[in-house]
C-alpha cells in the first residue's frame, strides 16, 4: 500500500508486531480512551490518567508534551521512569479534558512514532502512588513530638532530623499526601516537593 | 566512504533520482559526495523554501518520496514553510538539514539552530543524526516513515562530522525498518466493511466526497469504478481535484466556500455522505454542525485520528482506501440513483459557474481557454488566491496527480517551484512528460520568482500564466464584502513587469491584454520549448464565487457579485443581501474600473510605480 511507484527501492517490510490486545476496539477503530471518567471536573472535564509507553530516546518526552501543549492541556501530573525493559520508557500523566478533546489528544499522541502504546486507566482497578517530601520547622520538642504522630498515623517516615526541622516522606494516593499536607500546615512547610502519580494495574492485566 | 558518500549511497537505494537544494558550510561534504556521483541529478536553487517545494511538487506528481537539503541555520529556517505545507498537505518528503559539528551543538555556533526542536511540530517524524555508522538505518526508516501510512514530511539533521566521519565496517543497506510504534497499515475490519454497505444500499441519495487521500493512495481508477458501481455523484475537494475525471456526468466538481452551488446543495440534500481520504477541513464544511444536516456519514481515512475528529461518522472505516473501496464495491450491489442524479443534472445547468462577461479581459476566460488547450491532460499547479480558486473551479483535470495546489497551509510561493519538482517528475520517467503549468498570480509569483533562474538553467520548461490584477486579489475581495471596501495593503501597484522579469532570466515573456489574444498566446506557450511566462493584465474587480463566507452554511451561499444569498436549489432569498456591506460595496464598484487605463499605459511605457 502507497508505495505509489516507488517499487524500484523494494518492497518495505517493516517488523511491527501486531495491534496491542489490550487496545478497546470500538466499530473497528481503536477506542484508545474510554468513554467514562471517574473524577469529574467543571462541565464535562475529568481527570483522565494515562500511562504511554514510549522509546528511550531523546526528544520523545518533548514530542508527547507537546501533543498536550499545543491544544492547552495542562498537565496536573507527570512521571517519567525506565521499565523492566530498559528501551522502553513509561510517561504516566494526569490530565483534564473532556472526552472529545482527549480521545482526540489519545488519537495524536498514536500517531507518533516513537509511542508504543497509550493506555487510559480510567476503567482500571489499579495501585497509584505519590510520594511526597515535606520539610517542616519543628525546633521544639512538643511540635516533634506532635508531627511524629501524624507520620505514624500516616505511615510516613521520618527521613531527617535537625534540632530546626524535620523531613517526611509520604507514600501513597494523591489524597493521602493532600490529608498529610493539610495537616502540618498548622506548623511551618518550609519546603514540599512531590512526584507525579505512577500506577499500575492490580493482577494479571499489563497496565 | 565518508558518511554524506554513504549517505547518498542510501538515497540510491530508496530510489532517490532528484535532489534540490542550496550548499553551505554544515553541507560541504554532502555536495562534494554529490560531485562526485553521476545518478543523482542536483538541481541548485535560488532559495531553500523554493527547494522545499520543488520536492513537494515533485512527490504530489509522481508519489514518489521528495528530497531537499538546505544547509545549517538560515538554510535550514528556509526550509520550514515547505515542511509545514507537506506537513498539512499529507506530502511524502524527506527533508534534510545541516547541523553544526557535534561538540558545537548547543553553543550559539554560527549557523546553528536547532532545528529538529523548531521543527517538531511539523513534521511526522524527525531525526538528529548522532554517529555515522546510523546513516543506513535513519535513512531507511526516514523514507519509510515519509511515504507510508499517511505520508507526511521527515526532517534528517546532519551535524558535519557525522556526515565527514568515516563509515566504519562494511555497508550494509537495511531491508527492513523496525519500528514498534508505528503500524500504519491494518486491513479494514469486516463489520465495518458490511455496515458501510448496508447504509449505501439503503440510501437514495448519496455523495462522495473525495479528496487527496484518493491521490495519494493511487485511487483514482477504483473510485471511478466504484462511483460508476453505485451510480453515485462525486464531489472533490480542492486538493482532491483529479482524484475523479473533470467532466464526467457524476462530476459535482469542487465543494466548500469557493465550490459549485450543485456540489454544496448535493451535501446538504444528501442522505449518505461517502468521505474517503478526506478530513472534514473547515474550508469545506464551514459550519461543520450545520454540514450535511440529513446524513450519516461513512468515513474512510488512512489516519485514525481524523475520524470523528470533525464530524461524527456512522461508520467509520480505518484503512487504506484504495483497498477499501474494492472492499465496499465487492459488498455491494450496483445501484441507480437516477431521480438524484436528474435533480442534480437540474442544478448544473439552472446554477452552473459563471461570470459576466465585460470586455474585459476576465481571470475565468484564462481558465476556459486553458481547459480547451490543455484537454485537462496538463500537470497543473496553482499559488494561493483567487486564482487558485478559478484554477480550482474551472479546469477540470483528467487524471489523478494532476493538480497540484497547496492547501492546508496555503502557501503563496508555492506554485511556481512545485511545478519545476514535478516537472523534473516527468522528466525523470515517472510519470508520462506532460505539459506543466503554473497557475499563479503577481503577489504569489513574487514571493518565489527567484525560481525562474532554476527553471531556466536546468532547462525545466514550466508554462507560467501570470492572473495579473495588481493587487492580492483574495485579501481585496474579502476587504470589499466585509471591511467596507476599505482597501489596505493589497495595492502590488503595477510592479513589477512580468514580461521584462521574464526575459531578464532569459525565458520568454509575453502580456496579454484582451480576450482576443489568449487563445494564441497559449497555443504559442505550448510550441515554446522553454519556460514561458504570461503575464495576463485581468479584471481587478473580478471576485470569486460562489461564496459561503467562513464558517457559515449552505443558506449564506453567494453566487454572485449581488452579494444576494441563494436558496438551496435555486432562487434568490427574499431577505437582504448575505455579507453585510456587500451590496453597498458593489455597488459603487466599477467593474473593470481601471484595467483598461492601466493596458493604455502599458502600451504607451507610462507604467508609474
Amino acid at each position: 500500500m502507497n508505495n505509489n511507484g516507488n517499487s524500484s527501492s523494494g518492497t518495505v517490510v517493516s517488523n511491527v508486531p501486531p495491534q496491542s490486545p489490550d487496545v478497546l476496539m470500538q466499530n473497528g477503530v481503536p477506542t484508545i480512551i474510554s468513554a467514562a471518567g471517574v473524577n469529574v471536573m467543571s462541565g464535562d472535564e475529568k481527570l483522565h490518567t494515562i500511562s504511554i509507553l514510549v522509546e528511550n530516546r531523546p526528544g520523545v518526552l518533548a514530542r508527547v508534551a507537546h501533543v498536550f501543549a499545543r491544544r492547552g492541556f495542562n498537565l496536573e501530573s507527570l512521571a517519567v521512569s525506565r521499565t523492566e525493559d530498559h528501551t522502553v520508557s513509561r510517561i504516566t500523566v494526569v490530565v483534564a479534558g473532556d472526552d472529545a478533546a482527549f480521545t482526540q489528544i489519545g488519537n495524536q499522541l498514536f500517531k507518533l512514532i516513537d509511542v508504543i502504546k497509550v493506555i487510559d486507566h480510567t476503567r482500571d482497578n489499579l495501585v497509584g502512588r505519590e510520594l511526597a517530601l515535606i520539610k517542616v520547622r519543628a525546633d521544639n520538642a512538643q511540635t516533634r513530638a506532635e508531627i511524629a504522630q501524624i507520620a505514624q498515623l500516616f505511615k510516613a517516615k521520618v527521613v531527617d532530623t535537625t534540632t530546626e526541622t524535620l523531613m517526611l516522606e509520604v507514600v501513597g494516593r494523591g489524597d493521602k499526601v493532600d490529608a498529610v499536607q493539610k495537616l502540618l500546615d498548622q506548623y511551618e512547610i518550609l519546603e514540599l516537593v512531590r512526584t507525579g502519580i505512577i500506577v499500575l494495574n492490580r493482577g494479571e492485566k499489563q497496565t | 566512504m565518508d558518511g554524506a558518500e554513504i549517505l547518498l549511497e542510501c538515497l540510491k537505494r530508496e530510489g532517490v533520482d532528484a535532489f534540490f537544494g542550496i550548499s553551505g558550510g554544515a553541507i560541504l561534504p554532502i555536495y562534494d559526495a554529490l560531485g562526485k556521483q553521476q545518478d543523482i541529478w542536483s538541481i541548485l536553487t535560488r532559495h531553500e523554501q523554493g527547494a522545499g517545494h520543488m520536492a513537494e511538487g515533485y512527490a504530489r506528481a509522481t508519489g514518489r518520496v521528495g528530497t531537499c537539503i538546505g544547509t545549517s541555520g538560515p538554510g535550514a529556517t528556509n526550509l520550514v514553510t515547505a515542511i509545514t505545507d507537506a506537513y498539512m498537505d499529507s506530502t511524502p518528503t524527506v527533508f534534510f538539514s545541516g547541523q553544526v559539528a557535534t561538540p558545537n551543538i548547543g553553543k550559539d555556533a554560527f549557523q546553528e539552530c536547532d532545528m529538529y526542536g523548531i521543527t517538531m511540530p511539523i513534521v511526522k517524524h524527525s531525526y538528529l543524526l548522532k554517529r555515522t555508522a546510523d546513516i543506513p538505518r535513519v535513512i531507511k526508516e526516514a523514507y519509510h516513515i515519509a511515504r507510508s501510512g499517511r505520508p507526511g514530511p521527515v526532517l534528517v539533521d546532519i551535524p558535519k562530522d557525522v556526515s565527514e566521519g568515516i563509515f566504519g565496517g562494511e555497508f550494509v543497506y537495511p531491508e527492513t525498518v523496525n519500528l514498534r510504534g508505528y503500524n500504519p497499515e491494518t486491513p479494514a475490519a469486516d463489520e465495518q466493511i458490511k455496515a458501510a454497505a448496508k447504509l449505501i444500499a439503503e440510501a437514495k441519495q448519496p455523495v462522495l466526497y473525495v479528496g487527496n487521500g484518493i491521490n495519494a493512495a493511487d485511487a483514482a481508477d477504483e473510485l471511478l469504478a466504484f462511483a460508476e458501481w453505485i451510480n453515485c455523484p462525486v464531489t472533490t475537494t480542492l486538493l482532491g481535484r483529479g482524484a475523479f475525471p473533470g467532466g464526467h456526468a457524476l462530476a459535482l466538481d469542487m465543494l466548500g466556500m469557493h465550490g459549485t452551488a450543485y456540489a454544496n446543495w448535493a451535501i446538504h440534500e444528501s442522505d449518505l455522505i461517502i468521505a474517503l481520504g478526506v478530513r472534514f477541513d473547515d474550508r469545506v464544511t464551514g459550519n461543520p454542525k450545520a454540514w450535511a444536516p440529513n446524513a450519516k456519514v461513512i468515513h474512510v481515512d488512512i489516519d485514525r485520528a481524523e475520524l470523528g475528529k470533525i464530524r461524527f461518522a456512522q461508520v467509520p472505516i480505518w484503512g487504506d482506501v484504495k483497498t477499501v473501496i474494492k472492499q465496499l464495491q465487492g459488498a455491494t450491489s450496483p445501484k441507480n440513483h437516477a431521480e438524484w442524479n436528474e435533480r442534480l443534472d437540474k442544478w448544473k445547468a439552472d446554477a452552473p459557474l459563471t461570470y459576466e462577461k465585460t470586455g474585459h479581459l476576465k481571470p475565468q476566460f484564462i481558465l476556459e481557454e486553458l481547459q480547451k488547450a490543455t484537454d485537462g491532460e496538463a500537470i497543473m499547479t496553482t499559488d494561493v488566491g483567487q486564482h487558485q480558486m478559478w484554477a480550482a473551479q474551472y479546469y477540470h483535470p483528467k487524471r489523478t496527480r494532476s493538480f497540484i495546489t497547496s492547501g492546508g497551509l496555503g502557501t503563496m510561493g508555492y506554485g511556481y517551484p512545485a511545478a519545476i519538482g514535478a516537472k523534473v517528475g516527468c522528466i525523470m520517467g515517472h510519470r508520462p512528460d506532460v505539459d506543466v503549468w503554473c497557475i499563479t498570480g503577481d503577489g504569489s509569483f513574487q514571493m518565489n520568482i527567484q525560481e525562474l533562474a532554476t527553471g531556466v538553467i536546468y532547462d525545466i520548461p514550466v508554462k507560467v500564466a501570470v492572473l495579473n490584477n495588481s493587487s492580492l486579489g483574495m485579501v481585496r475581495q474579502w476587504q470589499k464584502l466585509f471591511y467596507s471596501k476599505r482597501w489596505s495593503g493589497i495595492d502590488l501597484t503595477k510592479c513589477p513587469d512580468f514580461e521584462k522579469i521574464a526575459q531578464a532570466y532569459s525565458a520568454t515573456g509575453v502580456t496579454i491584454t484582451h480576450e482576443d489574444e489568449v487563445a494564441d498566446a497559449i497555443r504559442e506557450a505550448q510550441k515554446n520549448p522553454g519556460t514561458v511566462v504570461l503575464n495576463f493584465l485581468t479584471d481587478k474587480e473580478e471576485d470569486v464565487f460562489p461564496m459561503i463566507p467562513g464558517g457559515k452554511t449552505v443558506h449564506d451561499l453567494v453566487i454572485d457579485g449581488s452579494g444576494r444569498k441563494v436558496r438551496v436549489g435555486g432562487g434568490f432569498q427574499d431577505e437582504a443581501p448575505a455579507l453585510e456591506g456587500a451590496q453597498a460595496a458593489l455597488s459603487t464598484a466599477t467593474s473593470g474600473e481601471s484595467v483598461s487605463e492601466w493596458n493604455d499605459d502599458l502600451k504607451s511605457g507610462e507604467v508609474k510605480i
